[in-house]
């Protein structure tokens, strides 16, 4: 293990080279190109075998990653907002052909108005895209992501892709410190991959994409839905056995101070960081506040949410995207419904924040929970959508 | 909280502030500690007002938010005190570096400080006869070293050498290092 200062962009790239994938197709976006950037130039230095395919629009960076899953290949590629957008058909394609893409995504608003910063709107949309969703917290956490999704897509009962997000500039572009293990511990780790099926093995032919109608299609989509389902054990023992390797825990979420919590609040990406140091100070202050930072988003880990929820007085999600003429944010919507259908009737706030990059301080997240103490106190569902931190 | 120095550069785009930024993170890296170095990102254009952030601390860091009430300021273009409030949330305690040819008494005057301790240094001129080119940023660092003693001084000369050395070449390298043992001589405080 070496200690070094690495921004998001490298971090998924130096996992990258770590994991040496067989082909990498990609097209350069802000905030992602840097990433692109630095795994181009190992492979132009001869540090992974990888067949980088340069590709002419996102849709096609995805139809060759297809490709190339399908022939059998460990395949990796990153893209960001309009990119991940312009992917949308693919998407599907992926999920639904069980390749084991692992997509690096820099979340990045989409247009319009154009924007370059982050929010988590891209992601978010293609939730049901049939991709495994992991979010990073930091530079740490996109390389330590990167290496569990490999394991994770791999494995042969779950053969989905994984996106792991990262926030777009303040993820992507800090640096900080990163603990990066070595090669050979990498390698053992994630292992090869040996597809069980796949294009180039002659004495086993097969077909990828045939015309599926009404007569299969429906149970295609139910066996995807239980991969997504068998997903959730895997995803929790690659986190453990990760979690060995490093020293570090790991979970499908991390509860903060939530044993005693009264006030709680889920978040996702770089904000989770930041409100843990508000929950710090505030816990100094003797406030029984918690957090519920989400590294999961698909499979939703519905029965951990449901766990902590319960017994709080008052809960506040957080969503870096919005649903228009919906209630409230992807998060918010997930998590609601999670708790109704358990009996946990927690006054819970949907708070819409950060949209096009807009700044999320510690003074903000500080406000945020004062507003969640009149909630508990008050002890009844209030107005269910607020916005953080924007003009009115 | 935990107890985190956090650092604000003011500078424009090609005066090299993101660079510096994540030069001075590694440095802390160096010597053991947490830190993040990341800028702002606008639209990025030469001569354009922009800011860096260090955060640096003996423990782990959460905080992904920028620095509203900075430990430190450094002021890497002097043009910008008219415009912007460099000093917005520096503490009583707090320090303020400029890149400027005044007095410290002057510097103080002009950005209305009444507490904490007002640095300057001519970086620019330092830059310009050492590196033949007005790119203040190793000089500010060898500034910063001297009137916070956030850094060691050869810790910093170690981490720059390494990684202009990298990039650039040795005769680059050693420029700037050059540079930056000036800025850390020539600095006046009060």
């Amino acid at each position: 293990m070496k200690i070094v200062g690495l921004t998001g962009n490298d971090a998924v790239a130096e996992a990258m080279r770590q994991l040496n994938p067989d082909v990498c197709a990609a097209y350069p976006i802000t905030p992602q190109t840097e990433l692109m950037e630095k795994f181009a130039s190992f492979a132009a230095d001869g540090k992974v075998k990888t067949e980088i395919v340069l590709a002419e629009s996102e849709h096609s960076a995805m139809s060759a990653c297809i490709g190339a899953s399908c022939a059998g290949g460990r395949v990796m590629t990153a893209t960001s907002a309009n990119g991940l957008a312009l992917m949308w058909e693919m998407l599907y394609i992926a999920a639904s052909y069980r390749c084991p893409i692992v997509m690096g995504v820099v979340n990045r608003a989409l247009s319009g108005p154009i924007n370059i910063h982050c929010d988590h709107s891209d992601s978010m949309g293609a939730r049901d895209a049939g991709w495994i969703q992991l979010f990073s917290e930091n530079s740490q956490e996109a390389y330590d992501n990167t290496i569990q999704a490999i394991k994770i897509a791999e494995n042969p009962d779950v053969l989905l892709p994984v996106m792991v997000c990262l926030d777009g500039f303040i993820t992507s572009h800090t640096v900080e410190r990163v603990e990066v293990l070595d090669d050979e511990v990498v390698s053992r780790f994630a292992g090869e991959y040996v597809p069980k099926y796949s294009l180039l093995r002659s004495d086993r032919p097969m077909t990828f994409g045939p015309l599926d109608f009404h007569d299969y299609y429906f149970e295609h989509k139910r066996i995807q839905f239980e991969a997504m389902e068998k997903a959730k054990p895997v995803v929790r023992d690659v986190s453990e056995r990760f979690s060995k390797l490093v020293g570090r825990p790991f979970g499908v979420l991390d509860a903060h101070k939530m044993e005693d919590a009264e006030i709680a609040v889920i978040a996702l990406g770089s904000t989770a960081g930041t409100a843990r140091g508000v929950v710090d100070e505030l816990r100094e202050q003797g406030k029984k506040v918690g957090l519920i930072k989400l590294r999961v988003f698909r499979p939703f880990p519905i029965k951990e949410i449901v766990e902590l929820a319960r017994g709080l007085k008052a809960l506040a999600v957080m969503d870096r995207s919005i649903s228009f003429g919906g209630l409230g944010g992807p998060v918010f919507g997930e998590t609601r419904s999670a708790c109704y259908g358990a009996g946990v009737n927690v006054p819970m706030v949907n708070y819409i924040y950060g949209l096009g990059g807009r700044d999320t301080t510690f003074e903000e997240i500080e406000r945020l929970y004062g507003e969640m103490e009149t909630v508990a106190r008050e002890g009844k569902q209030v107005d269910a959508i607020r916005f953080l931190n924007v003009r009115e | 909280m935990k107890k985190i120095t956090q650092i604000r550069w003011h500078g424009r785009g090609g005066q090299g502030v993101k660079v510096a930024s994540f030069m001075l993170a590694e440095c802390a890296l160096e010597e053991g500690k947490w830190s993040q170095g990341f800028p702002d990102y606008g639209p990025e254009r030469r001569g354009a007002p922009l800011r860096g952030f260090n955060r640096i601390s003996g423990e782990r860091i959460d905080l992904h938010c920028p620095i509203t009430q900075p430990d430190i300021v450094l002021v890497v273009d002097d043009s910008l005190m008219r415009k912007i409030d460099v000093c917005a949330g520096l503490g009583e305690e707090g320090i303020c570096i400029i890149n400027s040819p005044c007095d410290p008494s002057a510097a103080r005057e002009q950005l209305k400080m009444k507490g904490g301790k007002v640095f300057t240094v001519d970086a620019t001129k330092i830059s310009r006869e050492v590196l033949g080119r007005p790119v203040p940023n190793t000089a500010m660092m060898g500034a910063l070293c001297k009137a916070s003693g956030v850094l060691k001084l050869d810790t910093v000369i170690k981490e720059v050498s390494k990684i202009f050395e990298k990039k650039y070449g040795k005769a680059v390298a050693d420029k700037n290092v050059e540079a930056i043992r000036r800025a850390y001589a020539e600095v006046k405080g009060e």
